[in-house]
C-alpha cells in the first residue's frame, strides 16, 4: 500500500505522462480542469493508468468528483485501504 | 414414415467481394461548428483530429446515399442485384420507425424480392451486418449478402449541443459478402452491455414527442409558454456523455480487438490495415496503443475530414484506404465497430 506521498508522485508521472506538464506542477492544491487544464477525456486516461497502477477502482461516476490533486490522492488512499 | 426435413448445404467461407462509398455533397468546417458552440478550429482538432465532416443537403436521404454506396459496391464486385439473397441496412437515421431502409432500398436496386431488414446496433451496426451475411452465406441461406451503413445524422443533432452533434457527419458504406474459396471473415466477436444503455442516446423517446405535441395542441397559448417552448424542443436529438463513453470505447474496445485478432487465429502483425469506428482521433491513437499495433499496419483515419458517421465510418474508412493504397487490396484488416446500446462488433477481413 502506497502513503500519500507515494501516490502523488505516482500521479504527477501519469500526469506527466500523459500532458508533458512537468511532475512537480502536480501539486496537491491544484485542480485537474482549472490550473492543470486537463480535459475529460484526458482525465479518463490518467484515471485509468492510476487504476492499474494502484491496484484500485475508479468508477466514472466518481471521476466527476475529483476536482483537486488531492481528491484524486484521497480517493486512491481509501480505496487501498 | 416422418419425412426427413431438408435444410440449406452449407459453404465453407465467404470473403468480402467489394466495398462502395457515398460522401454527400457539405462539407462542414470547425468554424462552421463554432458558429454554433463556443469553440475554436484548433480545440476541435486537438480533441477529436475532426477538420470537416461531411454532410448531406435537405433533399438526399438516407436511402439516397445507402443507394449510392450499394450500387458501387455491387458494380465493383461485378454482382448482379438479382443475386443478393438478402440486403440488410444499418442505420439509426432513417426517419421511418417502418418500413425498413432495406426494403426500398431492395427495390430501388432491382434486387425485390430479396429479404430485406434494418438492424439498429449504431456504430457497431456494420459490423453486426458482417456478421450476419457471414452466417447468411456460410449457412446456405443467401449466396451474396449486401451490408451497408447509411446514416444522415445531421437530421438528429443540435448543433448548438457539445457532446456529440460537432462529431457527426453524414454518409453511406456498402459491403458485398459471398462466397469465397478461402475464409476471408473471421468468427466475430459481438456483444452487448445494456448496462450503459443511457451512455449514448436521444434526448427523449418518441412517446415523449407524442404528449408534448398533445398538450401543445391543447394548451392555452397566451398562459402556457413553457409548454409551448418544450413543443418547440420537441424533436429529439443525440447526446453522450463523452469521457464514459471513451473510456469504455478504449479500454473495454482494446479487449475486444484483441479478442478478435485471437478468434482469427492471427497475430497484430499479420494485419496489413486496423480500420476502427471512426469515433474519436484519441479514441483511434489510445487503441493503436493499447494493441501495441506494429508500424507496417495502416490505420484508418477517414475521420480527419469525413467526421463520425455511425455504421458508416467503417466501410467508408475501408473504401478511402483501399483508394489511396490499392496494394492493401488482399491484406488483412482488423474491424470493429462499437456504439450507441452499449453495442460491439469486431473481426478480422480479408481486403477485397
Amino acid at each position: 500500500m502506497a502513503s500519500n506521498e507515494e501516490i502523488l508522485a505516482g500521479l504527477a508521472e501519469i500526469v506527466n505522462e500523459e500532458t508533458g506538464l512537468a511532475p512537480e506542477a502536480v501539486e496537491l492544491d491544484k485542480s485537474f480542469t482549472e490550473d492543470l487544464d486537463i480535459d475529460s477525456i484526458s482525465m479518463m486516461t490518467i484515471v485509468v493508468n492510476a487504476e492499474e497502477k494502484f491496484g484500485v477502482r475508479i468508477p466514472d461516476e466518481e471521476v466527476k468528483n475529483l476536482k483537486t490533486v488531492s481528491d484524486a490522492v484521497s480517493f486512491i488512499a481509501g480505496a487501498q485501504a | 414414415m416422418t419425412p426427413v426435413l431438408r435444410q440449406n448445404a452449407i459453404r465453407p467461407a465467404t470473403r468480402i467481394h467489394a466495398v462502395g462509398a457515398y460522401r454527400p455533397d457539405v462539407v462542414v468546417t470547425n468554424d462552421d461548428v463554432c458558429q454554433w458552440i463556443d469553440s475554436s478550429d484548433e480545440w476541435i482538432r486537438q480533441r477529436t483530429g475532426i477538420q470537416t465532416r461531411r454532410r448531406a443537403s435537405a433533399g438526399i436521404s438516407v436511402l439516397d446515399m445507402a443507394e449510392g454506396a450499394a450500387r458501387q459496391a455491387l458494380d465493383r464486385a461485378g454482382i448482379e442485384p438479382s443475386r443478393l439473397g438478402a440486403v440488410i441496412v444499418s442505420t439509426v437515421s432513417h426517419p421511418y420507425a417502418m418500413p425498413s431502409a432495406a426494403a426500398a432500398l431492395t427495390e430501388r436496386l432491382g434486387a425485390t424480392p430479396a429479404p430485406a431488414y434494418d438492424i439498429s446496433a449504431a456504430c457497431a451496426g456494420y459490423c453486426y451486418g458482417v456478421a450476419q451475411a457471414d452466417a447468411l452465406v456460410r449457412s446456405g441461406a443467401a449466396e451474396f449478402v449486401l451490408v451497408v451503413g447509411a446514416e444522415k445524422l445531421s437530421d438528429f443533432i443540435d448543433n448548438h449541443e457539445r457532446t456529440i452533434s460537432f462529431l457527426l457527419g453524414d454518409g453511406a458504406g456498402a459491403v458485398v459478402v459471398g462466397p469465397a474459396e478461402e475464409p476471408g471473415i473471421s468468427a466475430s466477436v459481438w456483444g452487448s452491455d445494456g448496462s450503459k444503455w443511457d451512455a449514448i442516446g436521444m434526448t427523449h423517446s418518441l412517446g415523449k414527442v407524442r404528449e408534448l405535441e398533445s398538450l401543445a395542441r391543447h394548451a392555452d397559448q397566451s398562459d402556457d409558454q413553457a409548454l409551448i417552448s418544450a413543443a418547440l424542443d420537441i424533436w429529439p436529438t443525440m447526446r453522450q456523455d463523452g469521457p464514459s463513453v471513451f473510456r469504455w470505447a478504449v479500454w473495454e474496445m482494446a479487449k475486444v480487438a484483441q479478442r478478435a485478432l485471437d478468434a482469427a487465429g492471427v497475430t497484430a502483425e499479420d494485419l496489413s490495415a486496423f480500420i476502427p469506428h471512426q469515433a474519436n482521433m484519441r479514441i483511434i491513437d489510445e487503441m493503436v496503443k493499447q494493441l501495441k499495433l506494429p508500424a507496417h499496419v495502416a490505420v484508418a483515419r477517414d475521420i480527419v475530414d469525413s467526421g463520425n458517421t455511425s455504421a458508416a465510418s467503417i466501410p467508408l474508412a475501408m473504401h478511402r484506404l483501399l483508394d489511396e493504397d490499392p496494394s492493401l487490396s488482399g491484406g488483412l484488416a482488423l474491424q470493429i465497430g462499437f456504439g450507441a446500446g452499449l453495442v460491439f462488433g469486431a473481426q478480422v477481413v480479408r481486403l477485397p
